[in-house]
């Protein structure tokens, strides 16, 4: 299991208009091992920009981000990522999307079929292995996505809003069966949400990142409050009606609301 | 068809197939007809009937060395290693050439270049070079089916979400297995639908090569059958080759269907 760390990080884009456009700018954290770090900015804060710089897919201007200790240059197998979108292949099945980082690892046929089969169950989804991603519902996809994530273990996981494109119950369901897995199967987490309930539910801590140019502007350490009042062992819809619930929820809704604009 | 659909109206498959029935009638019965009644030498313009039934008969009757069988399979043969060899070094160059924006910026340029020179302007120059037994008539074939293959391999592959791409290289997948099973499969129905036109392109181009070059094929029997003062046998040929052309693209849309469905897309 592997940490990540972001050091002194800004990323620029170049424009147009010739003045670089600062998506990032020096921001330092650490998520630990096994550590579920949830970021929640407004838009234009760059959240995303951070999750594919950890990813390998974008590349820091300044800084480094390291993953177990080892800069972070290029795309790899130890990151899995989980896109908003899905990102399933349209033309490989259920079995055939969750297979491919095996395949991609060289694990053997048999052993492939097993891990396959794990996931399927642990996601509740046997018997869809021959769907075509098409065939299933919106909440589906994004579980093959993640079983086709968590299946080439991973020592890290990142996820870009994963439940966005979801609907509320779905997606509710979802965040259930998240903290399910990651209890099971711990991983250290970043996760990227514009949903703040998301974020509290899900996260050890939360980040909060301002906008113009992107900077972290607070952490929330939700493990405390989670502990004392077992959220693990209580439903989804019970936790979110704890009054430490709502008091983290409203603390870091405050914290975003005077960045966003009446024209977002 | 096309033009159909352009007009807003999707008829009824029974109408349509009526109407084409109605349009085929009109086009060999007037045909026909402008031969029974004398209106036209039946020297100059055989009749349909005469057509059908010269084609028949060489069937089995050698014609120019060969049966009209073997012609046929001659220009098939041609057909197929100049549209093989076209899709091979086509898709998987315009795939790359989608992926990788320097490689675009190589080839981009002279392609666009080349490709306005029409097939059968290759001719001379491939008899020069490539002979006029195999290689001349397949380069030329070549010549037409080529920028097909490229240009939907490289904008299916521009069309495939990025992400995906993505997705892959975060799951440890290499160069060559993105190639192979994204870009690929992503692009595919652009693919098959290049592969169509490209079909289409190819058998028409054969067939003006073989007017020039060849000493079997369909071109060539018609070729030989103008210098023997023969309408009937040119128009057998004819006949023919619009048959072939007809069936190979009807194979192809057919594919090209499935590739649809399979892909969600229908």
């Amino acid at each position: 299991m592997k940490d990540i760390r972001f050091e002194n990080v800004t990323k620029s884009f170049p424009t147009r208009s010739g003045r670089p456009f600062v998506a990032i700018r020096d921001v330092s954290l650490t998520v630990a091992e096994r550590e579920f770090v949830a970021v929640v900015g407004p838009s234009g804060s760059g959240k995303t920009t951070l999750m594919r710089m950890a990813a390998g897919l974008d590349r820091p201007t300044e800084g480094s981000v390291r993953v177990g200790g080892r800069e972070v240059t290029a795309p790899g197998p130890d990151r899995a990522v989980v896109f908003q979108q899905f990102a399933l292949f349209p033309w490989k099945s259920v079995r055939e999307n969750i297979a491919f980082g095996l395949r991609c690892k060289g694990v053997p046929r048999a052993r492939q079929d097993e891990i396959v089969a794990h996931y399927l169950k642990l996601m509740s989804m046997e018997g869809t292995e021959d769907r075509f991603p098409h065939q299933l519902s919106g909440g589906m996809q994004q579980r093959v996505a993640i079983a086709r994530s968590y299946a080439i273990e991973p020592d890290v996981l990142l996820m870009d809003e994963p439940f966005g494109a979801l609907d509320a119950q779905t997606r509710t369901v979802m965040q259930e069966e998240l903290v399910r897995l990651t209890r099971k199967e711990p991983r250290t987490v970043l996760f990227i949400t514009h949903a703040v309930d998301e974020a509290v539910y899900l996260a050890d801590r939360v980040v909060v990142l301002a906008r113009d140019p992107g900077r972290l502007r607070e952490i929330v350490d939700i493990r405390p409050t989670r502990e004392a009042e077992e959220w693990g062992a209580r439903p989804i819809e019970e936790v979110m009606d704890l009054p430490s619930f709502t008091h983290l929820r409203t603390h870091l809704w405050r914290l975003l609301r005077d960045q966003i604009r009446p024209d977002d | 068809m096309a033009f159909m659909t352009i007009a807003g109206r999707a008829p009824h498959p029974r109408a349509l197939l009526l109407l084409s029935f109605a349009g085929a009638v009109l086009f060999f019965g007037g045909w026909h007809l402008l031969v029974a009644t004398g209106a036209v030498s039946a020297q100059t313009l055989p009749s349909p009937v005469t057509v059908l039934a010269t084609a028949w008969r060489l069937a089995f009757e050698p014609f120019a060395g060969h049966t009209l069988l073997e012609h046929i399979l001659a220009s098939l043969g041609r057909f197929a290693m100049g549209f093989l060899l076209a899709a091979a070094i086509g898709v998987p160059l315009g795939l790359a050439m989608g992926r990788f924006p320097l490689l675009d910026d190589i080839v981009s340029p002279i392609f666009e270049a080349l490709r306005f020179i029409a097939p059968l302007a290759w001719v001379p120059f491939a008899a020069l070079w490539f002979g006029t037994g195999i290689g001349g008539p397949v380069m030329v074939i070549f010549a037409g089916a080529f920028p097909p293959c490229l240009i939907n391999a490289y904008r299916g592959a521009k069309l495939v979400e990025l992400r995906l791409v993505e997705a892959a290289q975060t799951l440890g997948a290499g160069g060559l297995r993105i190639m192979a099973e994204v870009l690929l499969p992503g692009a595919l129905p652009s693919i098959v639908a290049g592969l169509r036109v490209s079909a289409g392109l190819a058998w028409q181009s054969l067939v003006g090569a073989e007017l020039i070059v060849a000493s079997a094929g369909i071109g060539y029997v018609m070729v030989q059958a103008q210098s023997n003062l023969a309408p009937a046998i040119v128009m057998a040929g004819m006949l023919s080759v619009g048959a072939i052309g007809l069936a190979i693209d009807v194979a192809l849309r057919r594919a090209e269907r499935l590739v649809r469905a399979r892909w969600g897309q229908t």
